[in-house]
């Protein structure tokens, strides 16, 4: 889920407020306790088993009552596992190749879309569509488009000349670099729509100001329009990071981690563990770290950005 | 995180609706910069409509192949109008199917719809309380809730699976439903529109001998209608199409939801029926496409809350 408006979550100062408090009680408790049980229930007891059970030894075998503690071992394992750091490597590629590409595939679309085109809000929608698709549509046209034999891009490459076209998901070089541009094609439009509103935002006298100025067209994206979009531009690539780390139902469906374990990242992996081999405790680890990592790289981001845009 | 505005203002979204028809009226009025613009406007409107086809021709090449015969689906050059048009693809998916798709369509239905309607009811009491009254403790409570939103929900997946195991809720679509009804980011979404919404209604309701509940369900919740809109169709967009849950939660394929049982149409041997599989793919998009074209503004700007499907 989304992360709230930060920036306004405190709580309200309350106007009359000494007036309200003389209302009862029980009835803001009344209100919240529904909401509170299946929050306890569903998010906050998880979340706190998810880190208990991954200083335990839990399996299918042991079951509820041969649960035992075993301290950090999960996690001194998972630093000589071989095929986590693997898995690691192979989620900072995903997420550094396809956070970049589907934002400044966004950001290009937003920027023209911005100007005067034909059917601009049409063009809107159809970029945007991919992004209401369940994975496992897109994964099944593309899966047949992508057919190293008989697919129709394999097809066109060729009428284009190009000899060698790639095996693209039953490929072992290949599989990862699939998965990240299929991504990337179905998010793009989402990056592009919250640009675009972002874009349209921005103040034109800022834009008109530069130009008196005499700031050529790079000039005033580098200052003005780079600088507004500066908020949004982090909050996408939070969100987008986010979306990489957890990325999963292409993954699963398309490929299984495979060939091999080629498109295995931390995410599938944890699965792998948890609910092919049973190793609850060992998977419960990884989604540990998995966190960790991305609540840091939140965090670097979130100061990165802070003082650089242009309202702060 | 200034994307969430996005969503919100009207007249933000007025003008936009007016510039999306409002070519014309950006250009010059005449003189040379008017030639300059307009054959700008060839130029973006010529690249974007090209590009526009790779985001297109994939969903047209679904749509077709679901009218072939499955062994033409994989007949090069593509056959772009099928021949012969078989809708018998649709009968044998949502028919003949082991199990038939209408069965996942009425358990995605049940989830989606119980989760939308319990998940607007607790997060918009939730978020109420959190905004317009006052209690001991709301603060801390609010505190935990915040603590949890930056959490990846795949962390909850193992707890949950051994939540549902034991209380025998495993492979039932109570396993879905109950995480949908309850959720962290409804609560902070409608707390958000309720402190919005002026506190002095409220006042005026209570001297008038209103009581909580009413002041609650007629005086407040139809200010935040556009919100509740907004939670509706995020609640149903991300159930409709959970893959990974239904995948952990579920076992029996008479209890998969629709993205779970597409997975269905690959035959036993991983070959694929290319027919069947684009015909159950297009149903399964289908819904979310006519919603989609219904409300296609507040569906964009609804999602603009949301970073993650």
């Amino acid at each position: 889920m989304a992360a709230p408006n930060l920036t306004t979550t405190l709580p309200a100062p309350g106007r009359g407020r000494s007036r309200e408090r003389a209302r009862p009680q029980w009835a803001g408790w009344l209100f919240i306790t529904p909401n509170l049980i299946g929050f306890l229930a569903f998010t906050l007891v998880p979340l706190i088993a998810g880190i208990v059970i991954s200083f335990t030894d839990w399996n299918v075998v042991s079951g509820v009552d041969g649960i035992s503690w075993v301290g950090l071992s999960n996690f001194s394992a998972l630093m000589s596992d071989a095929q986590f750091w693997k898995a690691m490597g192979r989620t900072f590629l995903y997420a550094g190749l396809g956070v970049p590409l589907t934002m400044l595939g966004g950001l290009a679309l937003a920027l023209v879309l911005n100007g005067p085109v034909v059917g601009r809000g049409v063009l809107r929608l159809i970029f945007f569509f991919p992004h209401i698709v369940n994975s496992i549509a897109i994964g099944f046209v593309w899966l047949l488009l992508l057919h190293p034999s008989n697919g129709v891009v394999n097809n066109f490459l060729r009428t284009l000349g190009v000899e060698n076209t790639p095996s693209w998901l039953v490929s072992q070089d290949w599989s990862l670099l699939t998965i990240i541009f299929i991504t990337s094609w179905a998010g793009m439009g989402f990056h592009c729509v919250i640009f675009l509103s972002a874009l349209q935002s921005v103040p034109p006298e800022l834009h008109e100001a530069a130009q008196i100025d005499g700031a050529g067209w790079w000039r005033r994206f580098t200052t003005v329009t780079w600088r507004s979009l500066m908020p949004t531009t982090t909050f996408l690539a939070i969100m987008s990071m986010i979306g990489h780390s957890q990325g999963f139902g292409l993954i699963a469906f398309l490929t299984q981690g495979g060939p091999g374990d080629s498109s295995t990242t931390l995410s599938y992996y944890m699965y792998q563990r948890g609910f092919q081999y049973y190793q609850f405790g060992y998977a419960a680890a990884i989604g540990v770290l998995n966190a960790i990592g991305v609540l840091g790289l939140t965090a670097l981001m979130w100061r990165f950005q802070k003082g650089r845009g242009l309202y702060s | 995180m200034t994307a969430v505005d996005v969503a919100s203002p009207a007249p933000k979204e007025r003008r936009r609706a007016r510039r999306s028809t409002g070519w014309a009226a950006e250009l010059p009025q005449r003189g040379p910069r008017r030639t300059k613009a307009i054959v700008g406007l060839t130029v973006r409107s010529v690249v974007m409509w090209g590009f526009s086809i790779v985001f297109l021709l994939p969903f047209v090449w679904m749509i077709v192949s679901s009218l072939k015969r499955n062994i033409d689906v994989f007949t090069l050059p593509v056959q772009w109008i099928p021949d012969p048009i078989v809708w018998t693809n649709y009968l044998q998916v949502w028919v003949n199917g082991d199990p038939p798709m209408w069965r996942f369509f009425a358990n995605s239905i049940t989830v989606s719809g119980i989760g939308l309607v319990g998940d607007l009811l607790t997060s918009s009491m939730a978020g109420y309380a959190f905004a317009r009254l006052h209690f001991t403790g709301r603060d801390r409570v609010f505190l935990l809730y915040l603590g949890t939103a930056v959490i990846p929900g795949q962390l909850l997946l193992v707890p949950r699976f051994m939540f549902f195991q034991q209380m025998g809720l495993y492979d039932t679509l109570w396993a879905l439903i109950l995480p949908g009804v309850f959720t962290v980011f409804g609560t902070f979404l409608m707390r958000q529109a309720f402190l919005a919404a002026p506190p002095e209604l409220g006042e005026a309701a209570r001297i008038d001998g209103a009581g909580e509940w009413r002041v609650f369900w007629s005086i407040y919740l139809p200010q935040v209608r556009p919100t509740l809109a907004a939670l509706a169709i995020i609640s149903f967009v991300g159930s409709w199409n959970d893959y990974e849950g239904p995948l952990v939660m579920l076992s029996s394929a008479q209890n998969y939801t629709v993205p779970l049982g597409l997975t269905r149409f690959i035959d036993a041997e991983g070959g694929l029926s290319g027919g069947f599989a684009m015909a159950a793919s297009v149903s399964s998009v289908l819904p979310l496409f006519i919603l989609f074209m219904m409300f296609q503004r507040n569906f964009v700007a609804a999602l603009a809350h949301t970073g993650i499907k």
